[in-house]
């Protein structure tokens, strides 16, 4: 029964990981440099949408990794280092959020509020440079802390198998998941709703965050599809594993849609002016298109795509819906961001590019240096053999 | 047991891993009428047996979308059809808000249709018999054992090599298992009588039952806090007043909207002389005259103002208008007498507006021109 029956031989992950992860990333690079150079503040749009699609994959991520442990799961023990590895994102949010934070003044319209415009003068306490930068600060810390001591213990137990590892886990989990809560819907407040700073949304932060854990989810089947249909797990994952994960994407598909037409629903219904603003911005133009698009994207393909028994265990199916999961995501972060600065129509050239590759490729280098110097599987967690023989 | 007929031969087995073993091996042999009874579900028996997946989800896939669209033509019929009627300024098609709705009716018949088509299609209710029911087999095998049922009607089957197979499967025990004599001859079908009686009764007790304990038992007024509010109705006494009357007289001297007081209050014969007739002599003014009349006027007066009435002998007969006195007054005097009545006749101030009162006058005019013409009218 104890961990030690199980037996793992640790595989190199093989060289073009590395090499495909810098080749995105120094090609994201070079676009963004390019695009900061010609076109600052469209720079800074984008720079919000690879910003928050890098919280959505790294601080998702820890929140899963938090949900098994609370959650006492086993299904997901035998590949629970994807999810780590994922989480380990965190480190970098400052990357990506300094350029932003250096170009504050100009994506954020409440950091200069007219002196006239009550709404803005009074919204002032919260919305200010100040206070932005420590919230900023303080949410990256938290989430930082709770990822260092929570791997920390994880690996740590691939030596000494010691059971109190999970323990201490357990209740840093505890502890995480209603700050996990708090901080993510206040990250959605500042860095998406805050763009339109009169427009308000009280359920703008649950659809950030469903849409937070739909990412983190797609990017770690991802990797876990293509890790174990190669071998990189012991003894291999079974159809009911892949069905699991299957189930918790569509799932959360589901989630995503619900929170999204409940929003839509309730401002289409009172009619408000300070409410509908928001959704008149993106039915200008050609930003109909996208709306109307994010339907499609981010629910109908996705819902039929996952929607029997036999695509949910299908490997190849997995991987191509979760991989247009993560695009519908990023579509999402778009569609939410970019109306704030082509008020005209849509925005899309080259510039755009930038950051999802420099993103896509900082992730598989994290990825990569972290599958270096940790083992693929924790072998130490007393729930592996558990997690390992799981069925449904 | 010789003259019974054979429905199956199972074989019992002590442990999951020989269940398993046995399912692979049939298959292997090529059995398909046969069946594994297990007393939990058993991990693997589904690839053990090459089970397909079960078609249950295309029922609720298709009734699921119906229900979609049937509540899609629903509500779009209802309210942008049959009932239009503008809400909150919205369109009269509006798809957002029958998206709630539609949702609603997808999970309901999606729901309601996989359960019904469980039982009633996969499970083959309400034939609730089966030959495996009430045998040592089905005891065993629900309790700590696990059998394999191989029928007789697959078209592999014959006693000896069934038997042989078992065996071969080392299967604890061997039992035949024969059809009840009442199970051959007794077809459960659904128009059986007893059956029927069942489903009246069980219809009749459970709206019974809910008839009683929603309308007597726990029966509760339905929200009423429109009907008592703290205001007065018309003719209602209130404590409030000194004179105990909750209706109150207007402010002295109030005029109401379009209202104009009449000035000649028991003076007939000045306002005889004093008003005159505003409303012109045309088509309109004539027809509502009529209008007006025949309601108002002809009881007493005639159709024709000539006091031939259906009231003749009942009340002092009233007199006809076509008299030179009535003749000879003006438009105003005749306007007096309705305003204000005159002896018994009453007043039709209440009745007629003021407008109206010279409408019917015009058309008194025209009933008296048309007994008295004059030589030019003829032209
Ligand atoms: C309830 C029956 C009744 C109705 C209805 C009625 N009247 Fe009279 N009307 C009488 C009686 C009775 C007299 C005679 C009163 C009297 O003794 O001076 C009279 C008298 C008159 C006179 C005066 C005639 C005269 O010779 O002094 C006029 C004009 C007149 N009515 C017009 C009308 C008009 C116009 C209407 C319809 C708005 C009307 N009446 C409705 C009963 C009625």
């Amino acid at each position: 029964m104890s961990s030690s029956s199980v037996e793992y031989h640790k595989k190199e992950l093989p060289s073009k990981v590395r090499t495909i992860g810098t080749a995105l990333f120094a090609a994201g690079l070079i676009i963004v440099a390019l695009g900061y150079v010609t076109d600052p503040v469209r720079s800074a749009y984008n720079n919000i949408v690879g910003l928050t699609f890098l919280i959505s994959v790294g601080v998702g991520s820890l929140f899963l990794l938090a949900l098994e442990y609370v959650a006492g799961a086993v299904w997901s023990t035998p590949f629970r280092r994807v999810t780590e590895f994922l989480a380990a994102n965190i480190y970098l949010i400052p990357l990506i959020a300094i350029p932003l934070l250096l170009n504050v003044n100009t994506v954020f319209h409440w950091t200069h509020p007219d002196p006239a415009d009550k709404t803005m003068i009074n919204k002032a306490p919260y919305l200010n440079v100040t206070f932005f930068i420590v919230r900023v600060v303080a949410f990256w810390l938290l989430w930082l802390g709770f990822y260092y001591f929570i791997s920390k213990n994880s690996v740590k137990q691939d030596a000494s198998r010691d059971q109190s590892l999970s323990k201490l886990n357990i209740k840093l989990s505890t502890i995480f998941i209603p700050i996990f809560a708090i901080t993510i819907s206040f990250a959605a407040i500042d860095w998406l709703m805050s763009l339109s700073p009169k427009w308000f949304s009280t359920i703008f932060g649950v659809y950030y965050f469903s849409g937070t854990v739909l990412a983190a989810l797609a990017a770690g089947t991802i990797f876990i599809v293509l890790l174990n249909e190669k071998g990189y797990f012991v003894k291999g994952l079974s159809s009911d594993h892949y069905y699991s994960l299957g189930a918790l994407l569509f799932a959360f598909t589901n989630f995503w849609a619900y929170i999204a037409f409940s929003q839509y629903l309730l401002i289409w219904y009172a009619n408000l002016p300070e409410e509908t603003i928001w959704f008149i911005a993106r039915w200008q133009g050609s930003w109909k298109f996208i709306s109307v698009g994010l339907v499609f994207v981010h629910f109908v393909i996705p819902y039929f795509g996952l929607l029997s028994q036999p695509s949910k265990m299908n490997p190849k199916r997995l991987l191509t819906m979760s991989a247009w999961i993560l695009f519908a995501h990023y579509y999402d972060l778009y569609w939410m961001t970019m109306p704030n600065f082509g008020k005209d129509g849509v925005v899309l050239g080259w510039m755009e590019l930038g950051f999802p590759l420099l993103i896509a490729g900082l992730i598989m280098l994290v990825f990569n240096f972290k599958a270096k110097s940790q083992n693929l599987v924790p072998i130490g967690d007393p729930k592996l053999k558990r997690g390992i023989d799981f069925r449904l | 047991m010789s003259g019974k007929i054979l429905y199956s031969y199972t074989g019992i087995f002590d442990t999951p891993d020989q269940i398993i073993h046995a399912a692979e091996k049939a298959v292997e042999e090529g059995y398909t009428k046969y069946d594994v009874n297990t007393p939990y579900p058993v991990h693997g028996m589904d690839e053990a047996m090459k089970l397909k997946p079960s078609k249950l989800g295309y029922v609720a896939l298709i009734f699921g979308l119906s229900g979609t669209l049937s509540a899609l033509l629903t509500i779009w019929w209802m309210s942008a059809i049959n009932y239009p009627i503008v809400i909150g300024g919205k369109p009269l098609f509006s798809f957002p808000a029958y998206v709630p709705i539609m949702f609603e009716v997808t999970v309901l018949s999606a729901a309601i249709m996989t359960v019904v088509a469980m039982l009633f299609f996969f499970f083959k209710l309400p034939n609730n018999s089966h030959p495996l029911h009430g045998t040592v087999y089905m005891k065993k095998v629900s309790a700590d054992k696990y059998g394999i049922s191989i029928q007789a009607d697959d078209p592999k089957f014959s006693e000896s090599s069934v038997r042989k197979f078992l065996e071969s499967v080392h299967a604890a025990e061997i039992i035949p298992i024969y059809w009840d004599e009442e199970e051959i001859n007794h077809q459960n079908k659904i128009f059986e009588p007893k059956f029927i009686v069942f489903l009246a009764a069980v219809a009749l007790i459970t709206s019974g039952v809910t008839y009683f304990s929603f309308n007597k038992l726990m029966y509760m007024v339905p929200f009423n806090w429109m009907m008592d509010q703290p205001k007065l109705s018309a003719q209602q006494s209130s404590p409030i007043f000194t004179d105990g009357f909750g209706m109150r007289q207007p402010v002295a001297g109030t005029v109401a909207r379009g209202y104009m007081p009449y000035q000649f209050k028991g003076q007939s014969d000045i306002a005889g002389a004093k008003l005159i007739n505003p409303i012109p002599v045309s088509k309109e003014s004539l027809a509502l005259g009529k209008t007006k009349f025949d309601i108002y006027c002809s009881p007493c007066h005639g159709y024709n103002a000539d006091g031939a009435s259906r009231l003749r002998g009942q009340f002092p007969n009233p007199p006809s208008l076509h008299s030179d006195k009535v003749r000879t007054w003006t438009d105003g005097r005749i306007f007096a007498v309705i305003t204000e009545g005159q002896n018994i006749m009453p007043s039709y101030s209440s009745q007629l507006s003021v407008d109206e009162r010279w409408a019917v006058i015009n058309y008194i005019r025209a009933l008296q021109r048309a007994l008295n013409a004059k030589e030019s009218d003829v032209q």
